[in-house]
């Protein structure tokens, strides 16, 4: 059976952290909050992700997170077969999204799609945010990860 | 453009190759398999191969050129080149890296090289297996999009909701490779055909890639070697005469968490044209295409965007026999490819474009002036080139 877990994939995956130079310690920090934080740029108020340490649009250096408004958009899908890590040994298949936000310029975001993963999936579809909180282990500090699920 | 440009200003004199082997199955170390093809191709040209002076590879080659030239006592080093990028992107790079050496004095005969040997270094196609993921894989491994299929996937699902592009597309750039690479004694899958049954009983890897959608992982050596065009002449072969090269991506191909502006793309739009434009040949001249082959998509992607067919055509362009050679429209992967030749990082398509021109193809197209090879479609940054015979210039 796939996903027998508390989480929606197998324990033991690459536990995500912050970038070593600090780029994006508030994402994970707000995550952890259940808070979805997109980078914005201070001095032409347009969203990137994701993050870098300038502007794409204006170069400015003036950057910082905002929250996520509204709910997301399937813009593309894959359903995986073949476990390429040991973590995933029983979690095949499962879904994974990339999710565009509407609210900020359609930025893109990758994230699994709960529920059941031979479900059909539909590009366009709408989807929410579900936040997934993780412990920790001997190796790794709790984090949070962010989900996806179709909006009925 | 203006008078800048490299077409005809060098030639292929030599191609060599190990033995190709299933992954982890070399018997020999990855630094001999390196040595080992330049000197089939030194041997191939009739070259000594203390001659060469210059060195250019990609994806992080782990056999560095000063290693080389100490190891093979090579008199004078003038060129050691290494083009940034994974994969196999920088394969046609590289040749466009050699040719504007020689073609600028940079050097005079420089060696194109690509080895593998999985066996000693790991392999491609899993996941790291490490406690914390930083960076660009933060927002992806976590979610198990880890290895190259699962990253390219996504791509290709888009590009069939953008265009309805269906799944026998990739079905018949797979069945080309496997039906070419039995004609090729080289090849690892040499004597193992694939019928359009196999392919569809065989397993998911992701949707929409089937196990044979996908490429090998292979251990092996390769090496092209690029004099002027001045020289060309003197050396054993039929030079073959390096016409086109370009390199690079569409806007912000390499933004994180997959948002390229432009996502369904083999990330060829741009550098096609270009590549033509230095050529001076129209896609409707090209008479055979060795078009990368990491994941069949990929190809799909690499045909259209290349010209050889439209988004519209596609379904009906993209079939099994306007593929293979010597009789459809558009050969491509002649020798088997990445699918079913061997994995050398596509270093082997080249070689073959190579071969189409000479007439030395396992699986010869006839009367071949003008060769196209693609590289690496998908990743950042991709490459292209296009070789062709002396009546073409």
């Amino acid at each position: 059976m796939a996903n027998p877990g508390r989480y929606y994939l197998g324990e033991g995956m690459p536990a995500p952290a912050p970038a070593i130079d600090g780029l994006d310690t508030e994402y994970w920090e707000g995550v952890k909050r259940h808070e979805l934080l997109v980078q914005n740029c201070h001095t032409c108020d347009r969203p990137q992700f994701g993050p870098e340490w300038v502007c794409h649009r204006c170069h400015s250096f003036d950057l910082g997170w905002k929250p996520v408004e509204g709910n997301g958009r399937i813009y593309s899908w894959e359903r995986v077969w073949h476990p390429v890590h040991p973590a995933l040994q029983d979690s095949c298949p499962y879904l994974v999204v990339l999710v565009e936000l509407p609210n900020h310029e359609n930025v893109r975001m990758v994230g699994n799609l709960v529920g059941d993963p031979m479900q059909t999936v539909e590009i366009g579809a709408e989807v929410r945010p579900v936040f997934e909180d993780h412990e920790g282990s001997d190796e790794t500090e709790p984090f949070t990860l962010v989900h996806w699920e179709v909006v009925a | 453009m203006g008078n800048r440009t490299m077409r005809g200003e060098s030639a292929i004199i030599g191609v060599g190759e190990t033995t190709y082997y299933k992954r982890g199955r070399s018997p020999d170390a990855e630094f001999k398999l390196v040595i080992e093809a330049i000197l089939k191709a030194s041997a191939d040209a009739g070259i000594d191969p203390r001659e060469i002076d210059g060195f250019a590879s990609y994806s992080n080659d782990r056999n560095d050129p000063s290693r080389i030239a100490a190891a093979l006592d090579i008199k004078d080093l003038r060129f050691s080149n290494m083009e940034w990028g994974g994969g196999g992107g920088g394969g046609s790079a590289a040749c466009a890296h050699a040719a504007a050496a020689v073609a600028t004095g940079l050097a005079d005969t420089v060696v194109v090289f690509r080895g593998l040997a999985q066996g000693q270094f790991g392999r491609f196609g899993q996941g790291a297996r490490v406690p914390h993921v930083r960076g660009d894989q933060a927002y992806t491994a976590p979610y198990g999009l880890m290895s190259p299929a699962q990253s390219f996937a996504m791509r290709v699902h888009k590009l069939f909701d953008d265009h309805g592009i269906t799944q026998d597309a990739l079905k018949a750039c797979s069945l080309a490779s496997y039906h070419h690479a039995q004609n090729n004694p080289r090849a690892v899958m040499y004597g193992r055909p694939l019928t359009p049954e196999d392919y569809d009983a065989s397993r998911w890897i992701v949707e929409p890639f089937h196990l044979f959608d996908c490429c090998q992982e292979n251990d092996g050596g390769a090496a092209m070697i690029f004099v002027s065009a001045e020289r060309a002449k003197d050396f054993a072969k039929t030079p073959v005469y390096f016409l086109g090269g370009a390199v690079g991506s569409g806007n912000r191909a390499g933004s994180g968490s997959h948002n390229a502006t432009d996502y369904a793309t083999s990330n060829f739009k741009t550098v096609a044209p270009r590549m033509y434009d230095m050529a001076q040949v129209k896609p409707e001249e090209v008479d055979v295409a060795q078009v990368y082959e990491n994941f069949t998509g990929g190809v799909v992607m690499s045909i259209i965007e290349h010209g050889l067919t439209s988004y519209e055509e596609a379904n009906d362009f993209i079939t099994f026999e306007n593929l293979i050679a010597p009789s459809g429209k558009m050969p491509i992967n002649t020798s088997g490819g990445n699918l079913a030749e061997c994995y050398m990082h596509g270093l082997e398509l080249n070689i073959e474009a190579v071969r189409q021109v000479r007439g030395e193809s396992c699986n010869q197209v006839d009367d071949v002036n003008v060769s196209l090879v693609a590289s690496g479609p998908m990743v950042t940054p991709v490459s292209d080139m296009i070789v062709g015979s002396e009546a073409v210039l």
